[in-house]
């Protein structure tokens, strides 16, 4: 089953690719997407039906040289089934609104066919992206890494005809190349380190690199930070990280469901995907998750700022998925991976809902996409109102403080920020209270600017707006859901109590006791998932069985005091986590308390994420619906600000300036110079001095004196050879 | 068969034989059955070379199918492979007939043409299946010669120059190996290759002119051949012959050039420098190593900023070699492997990339990368392919270019984190060079008024391409059909040279006591 979700969107691309010459257009492109439902329905049957024990489905042999040894294989754990429903049910979701989304393109001629290839792209890609998250090696990953890569810059290049698609599509490859290039020295030191690049044996490695030393360039280091950095900058280029995230917002020149797909709900995740699934590495690298802390927590800041004044409705959402992303990555670098892959979930469903309805407002404005010259279009688009209107509720976070009852945001959001105020540093939670203010702001910001006020602009585009077909009101339905539900649903397996989250993982928990110095006093097998994935409901009988040892709750005084704040549970149990390293899907050291600590966390704590949001929304309304002028006053006011923010902070051209112009014209100097004037001058001025001369002598040349020349290269030859074989005979 | 080997190598040579006697007359019919011949003789070469390949016993480490004849004036014929050449043997037979097919438009004396590519094959054939230093050396030189005529009679406007530069480099390069040839018998009394492999040359440093040569005889040696495998490579800093005797060279010219005639300086490395001077390549290791690694990123920068695309893909072609090299001097099994996958898989894919340069050449007349853009529109077959091998090109992961780049790049690692470093930023520029290239020739709208005609591939080019296609795929998702191949070989080597130098050190110390 695992085997047929993998390469049934291969298949789907193969046979739209090429097969559509001869089954049409239509046939071809329902083989895509149907291929694709197949898949999207087995990986949830294989969600619910997985036990949390880890397999590995061997396929095929892959490279295998000396003591390097690789296959294609599937590892199939929670970290995986949760990618494969994401991965699986946006790209069919996507491949469905695609039928309406690219029907009659206006970039293409009439009786052009871009459809088959644009679906068998989407399926290239949701087969590379699929092996990327399958993965059983490190190869296999870079395999599918780069997979995504070609096909991100294929689809960001879709539309050939358009020098800034075509520059575009160049610039996501080439920047991702330049994560890729840490993430590949980041394999080759592991393999030198460890002698294998397999998970297996990489993941009970950690204990024993954190006490090696690797002579790396110029000095020696811990090898495990070296490493674990080395992968982050592959992380960073893939996730659109502080420094390499210059392609993401370019990105969106491709077509709109490509940036909901890949530069929103699936790629870009890869880079978090990858840091969970080093945790085993991950935690034993203090350093190492410091620094993605920080810049996951500086990108989330940065991207947000930016967001706030773009005008193109699809860079809002690009800066906005920039900005979650770093969220992400500070769960992940504090130490809760769990949560991490929460909001990577939650944030596939709302983002994905907020670009296809981004793409359904541009369908309905005939390609229009500055939010300058939309306004008051709730009316004549009301369902995509409502689907854009589920995003944001869910994107800001929306909930009711101090319970489990809110959009899907609200929960994995604030899942991160209490994990930031346990587990991180100062700048890191308010970097991300204040960008979740941000993201409050210009998220309702392009929600006003849209479907509020007055139309403005083309007043013809106005007129003729118009809601989007089925094809396209479905996938946006069917998002709503997951932006609405999938918080609630799915809190307590990502961020509810260790045994909860152990059990979902597949990770073994101990029962703390007071008297205990460590932990791992008493541990429960892994628990058998119930098929529903309801870990509250699970929870329930879990208290019956232990109710015998009600008297050693709070095992952990430092963190028992507060009584777990909200959580209904609080109080009665503590769990810890007790697996190995590569036990489960991801690790969790014994000294990683950020889970407990997190929900421990003073009620302000887990408030101001709630507050933050509201003075975004409220700012929000002050500025676009109570008094409209007051925008374009404030960027008069703060003009400079204002510049900085709406040039992206310069980072374009600084990378222009230091890096693009330089490398060329380095190349240039070499090629004239180096080729031209040193090498060829010295070696034709001293050696070849008769280059000249022959040249000359055959100037005029007709063929023939070739021959001649040949001739006596001919004898030349002979003569040597004589004079050596003769050399040899007479021996 | 126990003489398959020779009858491979004699085959196309026969051929050559039959047209140089019997084919009369310029005509039409003339030059069709010369093309006939040709096709049809690399055919039958490259159809009987699959029975070495299913002969060939990967575990044994020896040398298979060896023959061995008395020849004029005390001189040997012997002939035989092993895991080292055995693939390169099948490169090579595999690409002539598509380099046949590829000329297909030649018009141009093509009796000439077509025996001179026979020549060559037989001759590049010999050099990796030679088992006598005097053999080897005879293919080695000779097969200059038929390319010499290629470059010089069916280049383009420059191809006197080219031709000469082509021939000098490379010519100068071995006179410095035929010197320790010589030195080489004279110290072991035989040109046998295979005992030379066994045999210890002396490691002991030693002054000359006041210059103290650590690693002594061997290292002198481990120069002479250098200066000619180097060449050939080519290696930075002489690499500047390589893209001007590609720019000048017919379509089917740089294919050959690029596929197999590059290939020899890296076998010779394996064949020659490592087994029979391990002291001397031991001690020259750090400076090949930078040279390659330089060599990758100054040839990687150089083609950012070419406006010739076969110029363009002649530079990317010498920054590939330069992971080769950097493997091979990695000297451990991840290295090698690597070197030799990365050789072959360059073989399929520069020669298709020269290919598609040929595809459009044929139509326009220019190799200007300006003339072109927005090809697309009205060629998607080709653009289809050449985004293939251009991805295959910058090392995608999938094809068979990605395998090569990695497993040099991993075995690198293991020696020297710095080599590794620079070499590996070579992943980003070829992204950069390749897609630039692509972008402007084949994306964009078409909008040039002389290339508002042309047409798609017709059957034969897309005929040419097919097996090009499926070997870069089969390799980069099956590696091991090369490395199960190469693999028992390639241990063997690295074992016998980490032996070799540690009993040299051994010697050298007590010498030293």
């Amino acid at each position: 089953m695992e085997t047929t979700i993998l390469f049934a969107p291969l298949v789907g691309a193969i046979l739209c690719g090429f097969g559509w010459k001869f089954i049409g257009e239509k046939a071809a492109m329902w083989t895509a997407t149907g291929l694709l439902f197949l898949a999207c329905i087995l990986s949830w049957i294989v969600f619910f039906s997985f036990d949390g024990v880890t397999q590995q489905i061997p396929v095929m042999r892959f490279i295998e040289s000396g003591s390097l040894s690789t296959e294609w294989a599937i590892r199939l754990d929670r970290l995986t089934a949760i990618m494969l429903i994401v991965v699986t049910t946006v790209s069919a979701l996507v491949h469905l609104y695609s039928f309406g989304y690219m029907d009659h393109d206006p970039a293409f001629r009439e009786g052009e066919s871009y459809k088959p290839r644009f679906f068998a792209y989407l399926s290239f890609f949701t087969f590379s992206m699929l092996a990327l998250v399958t993965s059983d090696n490190l190869v296999q990953m870079f395999f599918g890494w780069e997979g995504v890569g070609v096909a991100s810059y294929l689809l960001i290049g879709f539309y050939y005809r358009k020098p800034t698609a075509n520059a575009a599509a160049i610039k996501a490859f080439v920047v991702n190349r330049v994560g890729d290039f840490g993430f590949a020295l980041g394999i080759f030191a592991l393999f030198f380190l460890v002698d294998s690049i397999n998970f297996s044996d990489v993941f009970v490695s950690g204990p024993k690199l954190a006490e090696t030393q690797l002579t790396f360039l110029w000095g020696e280091w811990s090898a495990i930070e070296v490493v674990c950095v080395l992968l982050f900058i592959g992380a960073m280029g893939k996730s659109a990280q502080l420094i390499l995230h210059t392609w993401l917002p370019d990105a969106m020149e491709g077509p709109t469901p490509v940036s909901a797909l890949i530069h929103a709900a699936t790629m870009v995740t890869a880079g978090v995907f990858l840091v969970c699934r080093m945790s085993p590495l991950m935690e034993f690298a203090p350093n190492a998750t410091a620094f993605i802390t920080f810049l996951g927590a500086a990108t989330a800041f940065f991207a947000a700022t930016i967001g706030l004044v773009q005008t193109d409705i699809k860079r809002v959402i690009a800066y906005s998925t920039c900005s979650q992303l770093g969220y992400m990555f500070v769960a992940a670098g504090v130490g809760m991976y769990s949560a991490a892959m929460f909001h990577l979930l939650t944030h596939a469903f709302f983002k994905a809902l907020l670009f296809l309805g981004a793409g359904s407002v541009i369908h309905a404005m005939h390609h229009e996409q500055d939010m300058m010259n939309y306004g008051g279009l709730r009316k004549k688009i009301p369902y995509t109102f409502w689907g854009m209107m589920f995003g944001t509720l869910a994107i800001t976070g929306v909930g009711i403080p101090l319970t489990g009852i809110g959009f899907a945001g609200f929960l994995s959001k604030d899942a991160i920020i209490e994990s930031s105020w346990a587990g991180g540093t100062g700048f890191a939670f308010w970097s991300l209270v204040i960008a979740a203010a941000f993201t409050a702001f210009y998220s309702w910001r392009l929600i006003f600017l849209t479907f509020y006020g007055e139309a403005r602009g083309n007043k013809k585009t106005h007129d003729h707006a118009h809601e989007s077909p089925m094809t396209m009101l479905v996938p946006l339905g069917v998002l709503s859901l997951g932006a609405i539900f999938s918080g609630m649903l799915w809190y307590g397996s990502f961020f509810g109590h260790a045994d909860q989250v152990g059990k979902f993982y597949g990770i073994p928990v101990a029962e703390a006791s007071e008297h205990a110095e460590g932990h791992a006093e008493e541990t429960h097998a892994q628990h058998v998932a119930d098929g529903t994935a309801d870990a509250h409901h699970g929870e329930d009988a879990e208290h019956a069985d232990d109710a015998t040892h009600a008297d050693e709750a709070h095992g952990d005084a430092a963190h028992g005091e507060d009584g777990h704040g909200d959580d209904a549970h609080g109080g009665d149990h503590h769990y810890a986590f007790a697996g190995e390293p590569g036990q489960g899907a991801i690790y969790i050291a014994p000294d990683n308390h950020v889970l407990d600590d997190a929900h421990a966390a003073p009620k302000w704590v887990k408030v101001s994420p709630f507050v933050a949001m509201a003075v975004g929304f409220l700012l929000a309304y002050l500025f676009y619906i109570v008094n409209p002028s007051l925008p374009g006053r404030l960027a008069e006011n703060q003009r400079p600000l204002y510049l900085f923010l709406l040039n992206k902070w310069y980072f374009d051209e600084i990378y222009d300036a230091v890096f693009v112009k330089p490398t060329l014209a380095i190349g240039r100097f070499l090629w004239k110079r180096g080729d031209g004037n040193t090498i060829d001058g010295f070696l034709n001025g001293v050696a070849m001095g008769v280059v000249p001369f022959f040249t000359r002598l055959a100037g005029k040349a007709q063929s023939g004196y070739i021959f001649t020349y040949a001739f006596y290269m001919v004898l030349g030859i002979a003569a040597l050879v004589t004079w050596m074989s003769i050399g040899g005979g007479a021996q | 068969m126990d003489n398959i080997l020779s009858i491979v190598l004699v085959i196309p040579a026969i051929a050559a034989l039959i047209l140089l006697i019997f084919l009369r007359g310029e005509d039409a019919a003339a030059q069709r059955n010369a093309k006939m011949v040709a096709l049809f003789a690399t055919t039958i070469t490259f159809l009987v070379s699959i029975g070495i390949y299913t002969g060939f016993d990967p575990e044994n480490t020896g040398f298979q199918m060896v023959e061995e004849h008395a020849w004029l004036m005390g001189l040997k014929y012997k002939v035989g492979v092993d895991g080292i050449s055995v693939l390169f043997v099948l490169l090579t037979t595999f690409i002539m007939p598509l380099t046949i097919l590829a000329s297909w438009a030649v018009t141009d004396r093509v009796k000439e043409y077509m025996i001179a590519f026979l020549l060559l094959e037989t001759l590049m054939l010999g050099v990796f299946m030679a088992l006598d230093l005097v053999l080897f050396y005879l293919f080695f030189e000779a097969g200059l010669i038929p390319m010499f005529l290629i470059i010089g009679i069916w280049g383009g406007k420059e191809r006197i120059y080219a031709s000469f530069k082509f021939f000098l480099y490379t010519f100068l390069g071995s006179v410095l190996m035929l010197v320790a040839m010589v030195a080489m018998y004279a110290d072991a009394q035989t040109t046998d290759i295979v005992t030379l492999m066994g045999h210890q040359f002396s490691s002991e440093s030693f002054s000359v002119l006041g210059i103290y040569i650590v690693g002594g005889m061997q290292t002198l040696m481990f120069l002479a051949f250098f200066a000619s495998f180097a060449v050939k490579m080519p290696m930075w800093p002489v690499h500047t012959w390589l893209p001007d005797a590609h720019v000048q060279a017919p379509t089917a010219g740089s294919v050959v050039l690029a596929a197999i005639l590059l290939k020899m300086g890296g076998y010779g490395f394996l064949r020659f420098s490592l087994p029979m001077f391990p002291v001397g390549s031991e001690v020259m290791t750090p400076l090949v190593l930078w040279m390659s690694a330089i060599a990758v990123v100054y040839t990687s920068l150089v083609a950012l900023v070419q406006e010739d695309m076969k110029k363009l893909i002649a530079y990317s072609s010498v920054a590939h070699m330069g992971f080769v090299t950097m493997g091979i001097f990695a000297a451990n099994q991840q290295g090698v492997d690597g070197a030799i996958f990365q050789m072959l898989s360059h073989g399929f894919i520069s020669a298709a990339l020269f290919l598609c340069v040929g595809v459009i050449y044929d139509r326009m007349h220019t190799r200007d990368i300006e003339a072109y853009g927005g090809l697309v529109n009205r060629m998607p077959a080709y653009a289809l392919v050449f985004m293939l091998f251009t991805m295959a090109n910058v090392g995608l992961p999938g094809t068979s270019g990605f395998i090569g780049e990695f497993l040099t790049l991993m075995g690198a690692f293991q020696v020297n984190t710095w080599v590794t470093a620079v070499a590996a930023t070579g992943v980003i520029f070829s992204a950069a060079y390749a897609l630039w290239l692509y972008r402007r020739v084949v994306f964009g709208d078409l909008i040039k008024e002389s290339l508002k005609s042309i047409r798609d591939m017709n059957s034969r080019e897309r005929l040419i391409f097919a097996p090009l296609i499926a070997m870069t795929l089969l390799l980069g998702v099956y590696p091991s059909l090369v490395t199960d191949v190469i693999g028992p070989s390639t241990t063997a080597l690295i074992s016998n040279y980490d032996t070799a130098l540690a009993a040299a050190e051994a010697a050298n110390q007590f010498a030293a006591n």
